[in-house]
């Protein structure tokens, strides 16, 4: 590797990670703009920028769309006094907001965006790093995450961060399970006899260019959904943070830019998570189920469009408009349910996700070994 | 250069491990050990082992330290004093030391570690081999653990609920 291929990945994973903040900052926007649709109320419209907001109609338009309202937020986050109480274990305190940022920002690299043909007719796919084991890489970093919240619950050492990094522990290991149990049948599908083995992601969208896994293996996404909401500690399973009996939970000592890092950490992994929703269930950048649009575009004379920059755009337009409307379920359903009490938390978690996960195992280990054998 | 980083990796695991037993602190200890096995899956990564790297966060860094730091958090658990010095645990310690450094000097000096590396190149760089071969050659093995573990299991059961035969039923 000489270095101006060095400098070209650095240079990409820079460009990866300023697009995931900014679908971070405004994923909060989102949130705000939706809660209020919901509520019948009218969300951020104030916040402008002078020289834009002259301009006649665009600018009060994008005004009233709160379209600004990210920069104050962020500002508001960077000028307000950091404070740090007195009756904190120090390092585990500053440490803990960091955890909850890296892990998100570590997976998105092996995350693939699209796939394209070059001139020469190969397959192109637009990722960081096309790891083998790719799932299980995201998966992985992602369960360093819940260190975060059981650090900083632990360094505030005051009662509701307390109680919030308690919950927090034993909540993310409980769902973990049946969320590894949801991806298996995907994997025995492409492992199938005959297909060499891969764990990678790129592999599992390959698969799908046809019929997505959602429609084959409707139960796994079911169960795979659920457990993500309680991975990512969305409502209705925000358990460490319920803020009407826990104050913030976690986070409650925390201010400022600390807090900060919390709040986009947790839209970081959010974001992660509608990748990995669009990619293992939703057929990634496939547009449509049913048939495979490459080879009808081929058919037709339309080849070009899967080829070069178009074919690029393309598949990365199609990812993108999954993946902002899973963000938009994400937040749909936390305006929608409300939280569930902790021991129904524990109760979903081991008595139905986890029996529905290995029972829906071993459905779909029968019925491909019957695909296999009779088909 | 993979030279370099495996010595600042085993050096990470080892300090850390040493930092584990070290420390009165018990969050600290959970915390060390995590640095400990986040380095031996480096180390994992540069045997190009991914695999089994993943499945180290995964299962250890991610989840099994997790539990730890629910019952260290749950018991307020404190540093306390220091162990009363026994001639016993002096004894123990030799005898495990003893029969440690025994078995790798056995280990290193066997002809099976002098052997190459299986013939056939495809094992190990599939995980689908991997798994093959778990359930086909190695499957005694792999039961064998698996009963250990269930032994464990039952053992902490019976353990932490101290049945007694005056009473029906386990008492807390």
């Amino acid at each position: 590797m000489d270095w101006l291929d060095l400098l070209i990945r650095v240079a990409l994973g820079l460009v990866v990670i300023s697009v995931v903040m900014g679908v971070c900052m405004y994923s909060v926007l989102a949130e705000r703009k939706v809660s209020a649709w919901i509520q019948g109320r009218v969300g951020p419209n104030r916040t402008s920028l002078p020289i834009i907001a002259a301009i006649p109609v665009v600018g009060r338009f994008l005004t009233r769309l709160g379209i600004f309202q990210p920069l104050a937020d962020g500002g508001k986050f960077l000028f307000k006094e950091d404070v740090i109480p007195a009756h904190v274990n120090k390092i585990y305190f500053v440490l803990a907001p960091i955890i909850a940022f890296v892990p998100a920002l570590v997976t998105i690299s092996v995350v693939p965006f699209g796939q394209y043909f070059d001139a020469a007719g190969a397959v192109k796919t637009l990722i960081l790093a096309n790891v083998d084991v790719g799932l299980l890489f995201i998966f992985a970093f992602a369960s360093l995450g819940v260190y975060a919240l059981v650090l900083s619950g632990w360094a505030s050492n005051s009662k509701y961060p307390f109680l919030g990094g308690v919950r927090a522990s034993a909540q993310l290991v409980s769902y973990e399970l049946a969320m590894g149990l949801a991806v298996l049948p995907v994997f025995i599908w492409i492992n199938g006899p005959g297909a060499s083995g891969s764990l990678s992601l790129v592999r599992i969208v390959e698969a799908q260019h046809n019929w997505w896994f959602v429609l084959t293996q409707p139960l796994s996404a079911l169960v795979f959904v659920i457990a993500l909401f309680a991975e990512t500690n969305r409502l209705p399973f925000d358990m460490p943070e319920s803020e009407t009996d826990l104050v913030g939970g976690y986070h409650t000592e925390y201010s400022s830019f600390k807090f900060g890092f919390f709040f986009v950490g947790e839209y970081a992994n959010m974001t992660v998570g509608a990748c990995v929703i669009t990619l293992v269930f939703f057929g990634g950048w496939h547009p449509l189920p049913g048939f495979d649009w490459i080879e009808v575009a081929g058919m037709t004379g339309w080849a070009w469009l899967a080829t070069g920059i178009p074919g690029a755009l393309i598949a990365f337009a199609t990812f993108a408009a999954k993946v902002v409307f899973f963000l938009f379920f994400f937040i749909w359903v936390r305006w929608t349910v409300p939280r569930f009490r902790y021991d129904q938390v524990m109760s979903i978690g081991w008595r139905r996700l986890l029996p529905l996960a290995i029972a829906n195992l071993i459905v779909c280990a029968l019925g491909i070994a019957a695909i296999d054998r009779f088909l | 250069m993979s030279d370099a980083f495996f010595y600042i990796f085993a050096t990470l695991t080892l300090a850390s491990a040493i930092l584990v037993v070290a420390n009165r602190n018990a969050v600290n200890s959970a915390v060390f050990m995590i640095v400990s096995f986040l380095g031996m899956a480096s180390l994992f990564v540069l045997l190009e082992a991914y695999f089994l790297a993943v499945i180290q966060v995964l299962v250890y860094a991610g989840a099994v330290i997790v539990l730890f730091l629910f019952i260290i958090m749950l018991l307020d658990v404190k540093g306390g004093d220091r162990q009363k010095f026994r001639p016993v645990t002096a004894i123990a310690t030799l005898a495990a030391a003893a029969l440690l450094f025994t078995g790798v000097g056995v280990l290193y000096q066997a002809p099976s570690l002098a052997v190459a590396p299986p013939a056939d190149p495809g094992v190990g760089a599939s995980l689908k081999d991997f798994g093959a071969l778990l359930f086909t050659r190695y499957l005694l093995p792999m039961q064998v653990t698996g009963f250990l573990l269930l032994i464990a299991m039952i053992g902490v059961i019976v353990l932490s609920k101290r049945f007694d035969a005056s009473k029906q039923g386990p008492t807390a």
